[in-house]
């Protein structure tokens, strides 16, 4: 299946998707009634939310309320951390994750990651979008791996700035340019999803644009999932949003909708700064 | 203003002291090179020893260590590097891990004559092995496994948590993370103990006095099983056991043992810095 994909390039990303219409009111990710603990402290409790295919959703909150430890949920990053516990169902593409017979390994490549700080490997700009791929087995030098690079790196928007410096250290870019670096190195797996945590807290408001930009570009053939701390960041680039507090999701709707008119008095006050 | 004074006078203090540090390593090495440096010669370095040791060269005991040198490598350094990843990437909280540690620190207390005499026990007459250079070899490799083992955990710790991190997110396994990210970070560290830990085995008399080390055998060894000379011992002998012994062969010998573990210590550092400046985190 990976050869497969690996050896027909460029088009098969997109011959492998239906129609968009079909897709509209799919579920690419639904949780149901899902706990999560560090030791004795319970940082979820009892989840339900649904994540639109091709869809951004953010996930807002004050910071400890849950919503990192959600988004690592769902690639279960958080089993790297001990003496944590998870309870309760997460479906993707109806199959539940937590599953005994899932290959954590598989999941995580169909289910990527952009983290806080950008965080490239201390190789080449080459070499940090290839190495997944070639752990991965997708793709090899000479067969199919340089132009999983040039076109990850043309995806993530940063093949013209940078194609010349492709053997140059990755700690030399800007953080911007590493931040897009890392998004490269993700979506050089041929992940379904991809959860940002706090993706541009680090970066400066041209680069932050930048991202969400691409973001929009990215969700024509990805699930995102993005946390975020900045409320207009949610409100421009999302159209989902869930409003996480202690631990709790109190509030889930159109992006449009949880910014203009809020059901629930904590997402208000959340919202417009009263709380937080 | 007297402020100012106390800090003038703690940092010439410190300042002082520091010195006085690189005074005795300076000292040692400008004497070993006045005193030695005459017996230096071509027949010295490639020759057999003539005449009860007071005339000829020294080039089997050079060679000796050099092959125990290797040795200890290939005895010491699979199983140190793999008890160093597996200390620092797969060990729980446990107590065989905490045993573990404290047999490496003891490991690392242990005198080395002490070793010798384990050697002997163990490698020479329980093993059968016999005086020889497969039993030298894993003498020195065992005395030699603490150093390595905690340069090499500690290497491989430094190497921050966010790449393994980012690696398993890409759907790397643990080990895949283990084998691309972190020991090629860690590399660097981890040659430098490996280094400096071969080095002090290379200088060591005790734990060879009794597994391998030939009082005087002109001819080079023809297997693992063999006797063979060894610079260090063989200075002891010199010094000690032979009348008449020209001091210049003696100093000769010790400003080739000098060179041989200082070369290699100076082999560590730039390995350490050329591989260091090419990563920054």
């Amino acid at each position: 299946m990976m050869d497969e994909q690996s050896s027909t390039g460029d088009q098969s990303l997109m011959d492998d998707q239906t129609p968009m219409a079909e897709q509209i009111n799919d579920n690419k990710i639904e949780v149901q009634d899902f706990d999560f603990y560090y030791g004795d402290f319970q940082a979820l409790k009892s989840l339900n939310i649904s994540v639109r295919r091709n869809q951004i959703t953010a996930l807002i909150g004050p910071s400890g309320c849950g919503k990192s430890t959600f988004l690592r949920a769902m690639n279960r990053m958080n089993d790297t951390i001990r003496n944590t516990r998870a309870e309760g169902i997460v479906l993707l593409d109806s199959k539940n994750i937590y599953d005994e017979d899932v290959d954590v390994t598989e999941l995580r490549q169909r289910v990527g990651m952009v983290f806080q700080r950008p965080n490239p490997f201390p190789q080449s700009v080459y070499d940090n979008v290839a190495f997944g791929p070639r752990v991965l087995g997708l793709a090899r030098e000479g067969n199919g791996l340089e132009e999983i690079v040039q076109e990850s790196l043309e995806n993530a928007g940063l093949w013209h700035e940078i194609r010349h410096r492709l053997r140059d250290p990755a700690f030399g870019l800007s953080p911007g340019q590493q931040q897009r670096l890392c998004i490269a190195r993700t979506i050089a797996v041929r992940p379904e999803v991809i959860l940002m945590d706090e993706p541009c807290s680090a970066l400066d408001p041209v680069a932050t644009l930048h991202i969400e930009d691409l973001m929009r570009q990215l969700a024509e053939q990805y699930t995102i999932v993005i946390v975020t701390h900045n409320m207009q960041q949610a409100a421009r680039a999302s159209h989902w949003t869930g409003f996480f507090w202690l631990g709790k999701l109190v509030e889930f709707n159109q992006t449009a909708e949880i910014f203009r008119a809020p059901h629930e008095k904590l997402t208000e006050s959340y919202i417009t700064g009263r709380r937080g | 203003m007297k402020r100012q004074q106390a800090n003038k006078l703690a940092v010439g203090i410190i300042s002082a002291v520091a010195a006085l540090v690189v005074i005795p390593i300076m000292l040692v090495i400008v004497f070993i090179i006045v005193r030695g440096i005459s017996a230096i010669s071509w027949e010295f370095l490639t020759a057999a020893p003539r005449q009860g040791m007071t005339e000829g060269g020294i080039m089997p005991a050079i060679l000796g260590t050099v092959i125990l040198t290797f040795g200890t490598f290939i005895a010491c350094i699979p199983l140190a590097i793999g008890a160093a990843i597996y200390l620092a990437e797969y060990a729980g909280d446990n107590r065989l891990t905490h045993w573990v540690r404290l047999a490496i620190v003891n490991l690392a207390g242990i005198p080395s004559i002490v070793y010798g005499l384990f050697g002997l026990g163990a490698f020479v007459l329980f093993l059968g092995l016999g005086t020889s250079i497969i039993a030298g070899s894993l003498t020195l490799g065992i005395m030699t496994l603490p150093v390595v083992i905690s340069t090499a955990e500690e290497a491989i710790l430094a190497v921050p948590q966010r790449f393994r991190t980012v690696s398993l997110s890409l759907g790397a396994t643990r080990w895949q993370t283990i084998r691309h990210q972190v020991l090629p970070q860690a590399l660097p560290g981890i040659i430098t103990g490996v280094i400096l830990g071969l080095s002090r085995a290379a200088g060591e008399t005790a734990p060879i006095l009794f597994t391998v080390a030939a009082f005087y055998l002109p001819q080079l060894p023809h297997s693992m099983l063999d006797q063979t000379m060894a610079l260090p011992y063989h200075l002891y002998v010199i010094s000690t056991q032979v009348p008449g012994m020209p001091l210049s062969i003696q100093y000769g010998t010790a400003l080739v043992l000098l060179l041989i573990v200082l070369s290699l210590t100076l082999v560590a550092t730039i390995v350490r810095t050329s591989m260091r400046r090419r990563r920054e985190w």
